[in-house]
């Protein structure tokens, strides 16, 4: 009887079944390999995910409106680019006022993200795609056909650079924020709202544009701020860099819960479901999968876990239903 | 063909959902070529009934004849190839396609792999002539008027060949005219022979149309009756289970000072000039044909939408409303017409929904007060008394009648609350439950509040309203207090404008 209410509780719990599917995951690999749960190899999942795992959360609060941002990477490589050229060029070296210029540019960048989808009704895909060339364009621009390299940004990779807590510090800080804010605050709820019936938001009393930028701008904030840590970790700049992550950002929500109609998804479902796309990447080298099978292997999986997911979801309303009333 | 009296009889019928027996041996006898009402408050069943009927469901017990046989459907494509048909209240249709697409989806006329356009738009627009429709099988379908869509799907039904055509609340988003036009359409689909089931909540349709009317309630069957022999007053009560003596409680209440009152408000292309003025406790109706522009009237005043010009008085003051906010923020509440779209988030519990557009007065700084948020949500929907077990309940998981019992919970947790606009309070909403909203607008009254209810049900129009303003064509044609008001006197004024622009035009 007990094991049937477990069941029915982790069934019921999107986020529990993630944290199943983490920890069976984690056995797998243990099987296979099990030196894979070393702390350094732990460390370094996170160290090298931290900027999908930063991203992921404004993914979340963009999606959560039913909307999408495919243009993160690129604000990423335009706020990255334009810190390594005022390192290269001397400008500035403060490591603090670095983040906060990379994070400017980002907010600015989501901004105007918002502004065109909430007042301009274009589609958020059209109008981030537009973005997506555009500042990945501005990216090779600012660095006028040269990049910064790890001499020219030393004294700033060394917030980033292995062994420090930098990184660290700043992921536990985004996700206990956020945490914070998407489940207590105002803020939060009217981003809920919105997502799961924008009409019913606005009748309520809720200014559904503005919640609309400050998503977006959310997001810019996040793409900005991993624009800072991606050359702060890595020690370069360039025009090119975490080129085509945005799948894998958006990716990390769906796995995590996030619908993409909207209006359903949690903070810690997001961090589950980038975790568990950082573990099969760090993993699936290790397990002996050959390198040109990793792509399919990795689309398997996504698949499998949203598929499971979509289940689960099924499970939970028909509980529902079954409650209801005839 | 055997010669059974009845084209269609079901027997012991039981359906179970995960949780619920939905129908508890129901039985069901349609005889051939009658009219049949199908009557019982929401939740009742019938709309499971009609799925099992059209092959949607599969019935669990229980046994189905057609012309004396027994049939088993194992899906819609089986009953419709039997010939049964279902019309749907709100029609399923495509919008972006064309109307003889509509009508030939799923069974177009292919000749040698291709489509054969020109017969279809000629047979769609055949059947369009003999239902005596306005509009061109080359029509767009979104185009069309609620109306029109039905007459659609009605010659959906006809392409089909069907034997019987199930109708389920067709008049539930109609007004009075385009009501008394599918009268006419399903008089003659009886005369050429079909059978017809018909469900609605609406008394008129079932005295106008059917012979004889079978009540569900609870998921069982009640009873079948000839409808010139049983009362109102028993059928209500073979519907809800007991008896309803005062459908319209409307208390006497001393009408007040003014406190609302709009002066020549026009939008272009929907309403213009439009006056009026509410008093403490005056309940006042708005009624006309829908599209007659009440709805946007009200959505002009909440600041949904602009106005290009008039003004807005609250106690005497001219209110600047330019977002629904500023409407709030001055105690003017809307009750939306549609609940799953703008009055309620649906997948959210019921709490929420309550205290959503209070959560910013209540919140401490940053944070949302959830404990007091819970502790007002609790009250206020015990208030107006939903059957939900708890406030963490889905929205989704209630009834209409219920649902709109929470957007009025929402609407008194405002305090401020000095006017409130109902946009069709009880459509979709079963008798029982209609009485009850009726008893809270009264209270309302009662408590002084300034109310203005939007209806299309001519009943509660007569039986709420004070003061009843028509509106016709964006313009309010006539103002009526309830010693005056007729149910001739207000169709007329809702029409009479029309009439005049039509032999202008000729």
């Amino acid at each position: 009887m007990e094991q049937k209410s477990l069941i029915k509780k982790i069934t019921g719990s999107r986020e529990a079944l993630l944290f199943c599917i983490l920890i069976v995951l984690g056995i797998v690999v243990t099987v296979l390999n099990p030196t894979f749960f070393s702390p350094t190899n732990i460390a370094q999942i996170f160290r090298n995910n931290a900027i999908i795992m930063i991203m992921a959360v404004g993914m979340f609060c963009v999606m959560l409106t039913a909307g999408i941002d495919i243009s993160i990477t690129s604000t990423l490589a335009f706020s990255g680019m334009s810190i390594g050229m005022l390192q290269k060029h001397d400008i500035v070296q403060s490591t603090l006022l670095m983040f906060l210029i990379a994070m400017v540019i980002g907010c600015l960048a989501g901004f105007l993200n918002g502004l065109i989808i909430s007042k301009g009704k274009v589609a958020p895909i059209i109008c981030t795609m537009g973005f997506m060339y555009i500042w990945r364009g501005m990216a090779y621009v600012v660095g006028n056909s040269s990049w910064a390299s790890g001499e020219d940004v030393s004294q700033f990779a060394k917030f980033g650079k292995d062994g420090t807590v930098g990184p660290y510090i700043i992921l536990i800080i985004v996700y206990g924020l956020f945490f914070v804010l998407m489940k207590w605050t105002k803020f939060g709820r009217k981003i809920y709202a919105v997502g799961a019936n924008a009409e019913a938001a606005r009748v309520s009393g809720i200014n559904v544009d503005n919640v609309l930028i400050s998503a977006y701008t959310i997001m810019g904030l996040m793409a900005g701020l991993a624009g800072a840590l991606s050359v702060s970790i890595y020690a370069s700049a360039q025009p090119n860099m975490q080129y085509g992550k945005e799948m894998d950002v958006i990716a990390a929500c769906v796995i995590g819960g996030v619908s993409m109609s909207g209006g359903r998804g949690t903070i810690v479902g997001t961090f589950l479901g980038a975790l568990i796309l950082a573990i099969v990447a760090k993993a699936l080298p290790l397990v002996n999968v050959p390198s040109i099978a990793q792509n399919t292997v990795k689309g398997v999986i996504i698949l499998v876990v949203v598929i499971v997911n979509v289940v689960s979801q099924r499970m939970i309303d028909k509980q529902n239903l079954e409650r209801r009333e005839m | 063909m055997s010669d059974s009296e009845y084209i269609l009889e079901l027997k012991d019928i039981t359906k179970i959902f995960p949780g619920v027996k939905a129908l508890n041996r129901v039985q069901f006898q349609l005889k051939r070529g009658e009219i049949h009402a199908l009557m019982g408050e929401n939740g009742a069943g019938k709309s499971t009934f009609i799925k099992v009927i059209t092959g949607v469901h599969a019935a669990e017990e229980g046994h189905m004849y057609l012309n004396g046989e027994e049939v088993h459907f194992k899906g819609p494509k089986d009953a419709s190839k039997a010939g049964i048909a279902a019309v749907y209240q709100h029609p399923t249709t495509y919008p972006t396609l064309s109307v003889a697409e509509n009508i030939f989806m799923g069974h177009e006329i292919i000749k040698n792999g291709m489509i054969q356009w020109k017969e279809m738009n000629r047979q769609a627009d055949e059947l369009l002539s003999k239902l005596h429709a306005n509009f061109k099988s080359t029509d767009e379908m979104g185009a069309l008027s609620v109306a029109q869509q039905q007459m659609t799907e009605i010659a959906k039904a006809l392409s089909t060949n069907a034997k019987i055509v199930i109708l389920d609340e067709p008049t539930a988003s109609l007004t009075a005219n385009e009501s008394e036009e599918l009268y006419r359409i399903v008089e003659k689909l009886r005369d050429d022979g079909v059978s017809v089931i018909f469900i609605s909540h609406r008394f008129e349709d079932m005295y106008r149309l059917a012979s004889r009317v079978t009540v569900f309630r609870d998921s069982q069957y009640i009873g079948t009756y000839d409808v010139d022999k049983i009362t109102n007053a028993d059928l209500i009560k073979a519907m809800v289970g007991r008896e309803i003596t005062d459908m319209f409680p409307k208390p006497d209440v001393k009408i007040g000072e003014e406190i609302f009152k709009i002066e020549g408000l026009s939008r272009t292309g929907f309403f213009k000039n439009v006056s009026l003025s509410v008093h403490a406790g005056e309940i006042v109706g708005m009624t006309g044909l829908v599209g007659a522009g009440r709805t946007e009237v009200m959505e002009a005043v909440c600041g949904i939408t602009k106005p290009d010009e008039g003004k807005v008085f609250l106690n005497g003051r001219q209110l600047k409303i330019k977002k629904p906010s500023d409407a709030m923020k001055e105690g003017i509440i809307l009750l939306p017409e549609n609940r799953s779209t703008q009055g309620l988030i649906l997948t959210w519990g019921l709490g929420r929904n309550v205290t959503l557009p209070i959560q910013k007065k209540l919140a401490k700084g940053f944070f949302n007060d959830i404990k007091k948020e819970n502790e007002l949500a609790r009250d206020f929907l015990e208030e107006v008394d939903t059957k939900a077990v708890s406030i963490f309940d889905p929205a989704s998981s209630l009834s209409g009648g219920n649902q709109q019992k929470v957007v009025v919970a929402k609407a008194l947790a405002q305090d401020n609350m000095k006017v409130i606009i109902l946009d069709e309070p009880t459509k979709g909403v079963d008798v029982g439950a209609k009485a009850e909203i009726y008893a809270i607008m009264g209270e309302l009254a009662k408590k002084g509040y300034a109310i203005i209810m939007i209806s299309s049900e001519m009943p509660e129009i007569l039986g709420m309203s004070d003061t009843i303003y028509v509106m016709c064509n964006g313009r309010i044609t006539g103002c009526l207090n309830r010693e005056e008001a007729t149910q001739e006197h207000i169709l007329s004024l809702s029409m009479e404008h029309n009439d005049k622009k039509r032999e202008a035009a000729q």
